[in-house]
């Protein structure tokens, strides 16, 4: 299967930053946290759908710049007590070029 | 193997050390607890609900079976631990049932004191203290008609008001003069006592019970004196003694009760005590806030983190006896060293009395409206010096402009439905739901829960009310407040860290002071990143990952995503050729709104990421510069027309003001910083709410500090007055300096100068001229490293963070 698609390079995006992918069905934020982990999720907030990508990269969470909603990097759910979930996209690093693989409609569209 | 941890007394203070433990080290223990009670641990605090019919056992309980089962906990109920065996390291049941030891917890509470007098164990008389007490008073309710309460205390006035609620003729019986004497003093306890008589209850002050009569159960009770009162039913709640007879059984050393150091360790090393049946540094403690601070700092050496100790706690009662509002602390009585405050309005029902000693709290005790006990119960606590504003102390914190909760101030009058927090939109009823369904204790469980007063928090004295007369009680320990969960230190400690190790960066202030997340959060990264660059302005590199979005982007964010920008104009004052550039950019970028700032700016709303640096570029290139309206930083000076213009103008206020901005702007704050220069003491340019605002007058310039105009509305205290405009500029370094350097991260000067009090303020920029030279050198210093358009920068520099990494489609 090759529906992944390269969006750029790691050093493009800051460490404990993120850095936006537009598609047709809205943006993906591209997550790197101080470890060089990389995340791909819907850069939309569960709560008012703040965009994420915004927001103070910390450990393996993001902190939604609108209201501090804390959002895990790994599942995309709200840090408890707060509930909700933003979408989480398959990601990869091959020689610090990233790609990442977006469900069927999305991937059509492109 | 893991070890054997056992728990004895299935109980509030027991269950929530385990909850602490097993959410730092869950595989740590085999675990196994003993309950006398036939159930899982419920909320005591809330037996009084029950009996009065507002609730059932069901909505109390806090950990049912199955909590004890999904997390492998043995659960006895139902048996009594007879005997420790101390050299073997096992426990014994009366019925038979042992288990072994390495590490044993004992949480065995507290009994009701049973007045010795004759028939007292006669059936018909109880404590109140556990569920079967609760089933006891309501079968007898059903069937008989009087009660006598013993003791009238909070246990017994509530459950006097349960009784009546269930329909029996009630009487309390106290021995003193005084309802509540160790939470009243006497007038509110008249205020009381009179508000409790039209509910129906019946007293019976200043007498002692002499002996309860009856053959085969109670008929009727008899008091010194000689009057004898008809009863079906007595209730002893005359106090509770901590329970140590196992304790003291198994030889651990017990005085009033089982003695613990400060890791809640008794004499006894593998035997650690917690809750009611302790006594610590010579206190016993019956509240729910200590209980579960021992709980967690016990949690912790049981998990052999070694770190963490109880130290006491200071203890507030905030109680709703039947719908009363009732709020008291510390020493209230007073005595010859002590002065007292008083307010009495009995037609509204208000009574409030403060006790200085030193021109600090000593005890608070108010009645009918408490929304400011929280606040005299933090001045008490923390010891500050009342001096700068004893003439309103008495009208409370939140005595004039508070916005946001309509006006209440008394919780219990407010129905279900009514708004408590404006800003998140939360009822009383959503807040009260919240605490009795996921079992909230803490203002902060509540706020993380509900959000109510989790934003601007002007309703923070309602929701402590509605906790309080939710919870059954509420209290807060002396602990000092750290900086975050990713450590242990408050601002002050990481302050000093940063300035005497001189660490100036992050990294270096997580490394030294041993911080427990990797990299932090987001509130602790700004934080560190602001005190490394107002300590070290020439050293300190700033980290954009580290600051909030607005101040990474140079704009700000709004709902949707776009962001709004706001040029400077110094002092409000601009030209035909900005407004003109203005323009052209809000058509070019077609930007949807522009409008004019409370801080006489204008604000170009609606701006997408990408463009930001494009727009920034043409606002550069028509001379203007970044209005730093999205940072904690100087926002802005706003100025009348002053002399030039105005006929009332003593001097030349916007002059003044222009040069106040331009000598300020781009220093980094704790908070945002808002000044203001009026031309004369009509005062329009409104510089008595702001952070610094002048008052020309014809003889010079005042100088006022710490106002605000937002959600508490809190006008300026007078700093001083000056001359010259050249000290108007260096008093106002000065003041900024110290605020920089000694406020804590994200504190306006509001309550900063409320904490730090006004006279300090004064005694580092007035009385000192040396310290007040030395701060203004400071900040000019660090203004020589800060006063850099951020703008401009961004153009140059990273114009390609504003892009998406990619576009597909």
């Amino acid at each position: 299967m090759s529906d992944w698609i390269e969006i750029g390079h790691i050093n493009d995006i800051p460490r404990q930053g993120a850095r936006v992918v537009n598609t047709p069905q809205g943006d993906i934020g591209i997550f790197r946290t101080a470890e060089d982990e990389l995340f791909a999720l819907r850069d939309s907030c569960p709560h008012k759908g703040g965009s994420l990508s915004q927001g103070i990269v910390h450990g393996r969470r993001v902190t939604c710049p609108l209201h501090n909603w804390h959002i895990e990097l790994t599942t995309g759910e709200a840090v408890a007590p707060d509930q909700g979930c933003a979408a989480v996209y398959p990601i990869r690093i091959d020689g610090g070029r990233i790609s990442i693989s977006l469900p069927l409609q999305i991937n059509q569209a492109v | 193997m893991k070890e054997k941890l056992v728990l004895v007394g299935n109980g509030m203070a027991g269950v929530r050390t385990l909850e602490e433990l097993l959410k730092i080290a869950p595989d740590m223990y085999d675990i196994t607890v003993f309950g006398a009670e036939p159930y899982g641990n419920y909320n005591r605090i809330m037996l009084s609900p029950v009996l009065a019919g507002e609730k059932t056992i069901n909505d109390i309980i806090l950990n049912d079976r199955q909590w004890y089962a999904e997390l492998n906990i043995t659960l006895h109920t139902g048996k009594v631990i007879a005997r420790i065996d101390r050299r073997q390291r096992k426990v014994m049941a009366d019925d038979g049932t042992e288990a072994a030891y390495d590490r044993l917890l004992l949480a065995t509470g507290s009994n009701p004191f049973i007045i010795p007098v004759p028939g007292c164990d006669l059936p018909g008389v109880i404590g109140f203290r556990d569920i079967r007490d609760v089933h006891t008073m309501l079968d007898t309710a059903r069937s008989f008609k009087h009660a006598v309460v013993i003791g009238g205390g909070l246990l017994g006035l509530e459950a006097a008001n349960g009784l009546k609620l269930q329909g029996m003729n009630v009487t309390v019986v106290h021995l003193t003069d005084t309802l509540m004497e160790r939470q009243l003093d006497k007038v509110a306890g008249q205020l009381l006592q009179k508000s409790l008589e039209e509910r129906g209850l019946h007293f019976l002050l200043a007498t002692q019970t002499e002996a309860i009569l009856g053959e085969d159960r109670v008929k009727g009770v008899r008091f010194k004196g000689g009057l004898e009162i008809a009863s079906d039913l007595v209730v002893m709640a005359a106090g509770i003694r901590p329970n140590t007879l196992l304790a003291k059984q198994a030889g651990i050393h017990c005085e009033r009760g089982i003695v613990v150091n400060d890791t809640l360790q008794t004499y006894d090393p593998r035997i650690y005590a917690v809750g009611e049946c302790v006594q610590h540094r010579g206190q016993t403690y019956g509240l729910v806030a200590p209980l579960f601070e021992q709980a967690k700092v016990c949690a912790n050496h049981l998990a052999r983190y070694g770190i963490g100790r109880y130290e006491g706690s200071v203890t507030s009662t905030k109680l709703k006896v039947t719908g009363i509002e009732l709020f008291s602390a510390g020493d209230f009585q007073g005595d010859e060293t002590t002065e007292n405050i008083v307010m009495k309005d009995a037609s509204r029902g208000v009574y409030k009395k403060l006790v200085l000693k030193d021109n600090r709290i000593h005890g608070a005790v108010m009645y009918g409206d408490t929304v400011d006990g929280a606040w005299y119960f933090q001045l008490l606590r923390d010891g500050t010096d009342i001096s700068d504003f004893r003439h309103t102390l008495m009208f409370g914190q939140a005595h004039l402009g508070d916005a946001g909760h309509g006006g209440k101030n008394a919780a219990a009058a407010m129905s279900d439905d009514m708004e408590v927090c404006g800003c998140n939109g939360v009822s009383k009823g959503d807040i009260v739901r919240a605490i009795t369904s996921k079992g909230l204790f803490t203002l902060d469980d509540v706020r993380m829960h509900t959000k109510a007063s989790a934003s601007c928090g002007s309703c923070t004295g309602l929701v402590e009310q509605i906790l309080a007369s939710t919870v059954g009680d509420y209290s807060v320990s002396t602990k000092v407040r750290p900086l975050c969960k990713c450590t242990d230190h408050p601002h002050n400690h990481v302050r000093k860290a940063i300035h005497e190790q001189h660490l100036t960066s992050i990294r270096a202030v997580m490394d030294f002071l041993e911080w427990k997340s990797p990299d932090g959060c987001s509130s602790c990264r700004p934080a560190l990143n602001y005190y490394c660059l107002a300590t070290w302005p020439a050293e300190a590199r700033d980290d954009p990952q580290s600051r909030f979005i607005n101040e990474r982007v140079h704009a700000n964010i709004q709902k949707d995503g776009t962001y709004s920008v706001v040029p400077r104009m110094w002092g409000g004052v601009t030209t035909p050729n900005e407004l003109r550039a203005i323009a052209d950019v809000a058509d070019k970028f077609r930007i949807p709104t522009v409008k004019v700032t409370g801080g006489q700016r204008i604000d170009l709303l609606g701006v997408k990421k990408e463009d930001l640096p494009a727009v920034w570029a043409d606002l550069n290139n028509a001379g203007m510069v970044s209005g730093h309206a999205y940072g904690k930083s100087l926002r802005t000076v706003k100025t009348c027309v002053g002399s030039e213009w105005c006929r009332f103008g003593t001097q030349d206020s916007t002059g003044l003001g222009i040069r106040l901005e331009q000598k300020t702007w781009g220093s980094w704050m704790p908070h945002k910083f808002k000044m203001a220069v009026s031309g004369c003491p009509r005062n329009c340019a409104e510089a008595t709410i702001k952070d610094f605002g002048v008052v020309c007058v014809d003889s010079g310039y005042e100088l006022h500090v710490g106002g605000n105009g937002g959600v508490k509305v809190r006008a300026t205290d007078l700093l001083c007055k000056v001359t010259t405009p050249g000290q108007v500029e260096e008093y106002c370094y000065a003041f900024i300096q110290l605020y920089r350097e000694e406020a804590h991260y994200l504190e306006r000067t509001a309550p900063w100068i409320e904490r730090v009090g006004l006279s300090y303020v004064k005694e580092k920029v007035v009385e000192d001229a040396g310290t007040r030279l030395a701060l203004a050198g400071r900040f000019r210093e660090s203004q020589r490293h800060f006063q850099h358009d951020p703008w401009a920068t961004e153009v140059e520099e990273r114009r390609e963070n504003y892009l998406p990494i990619k576009k597909l489609g």
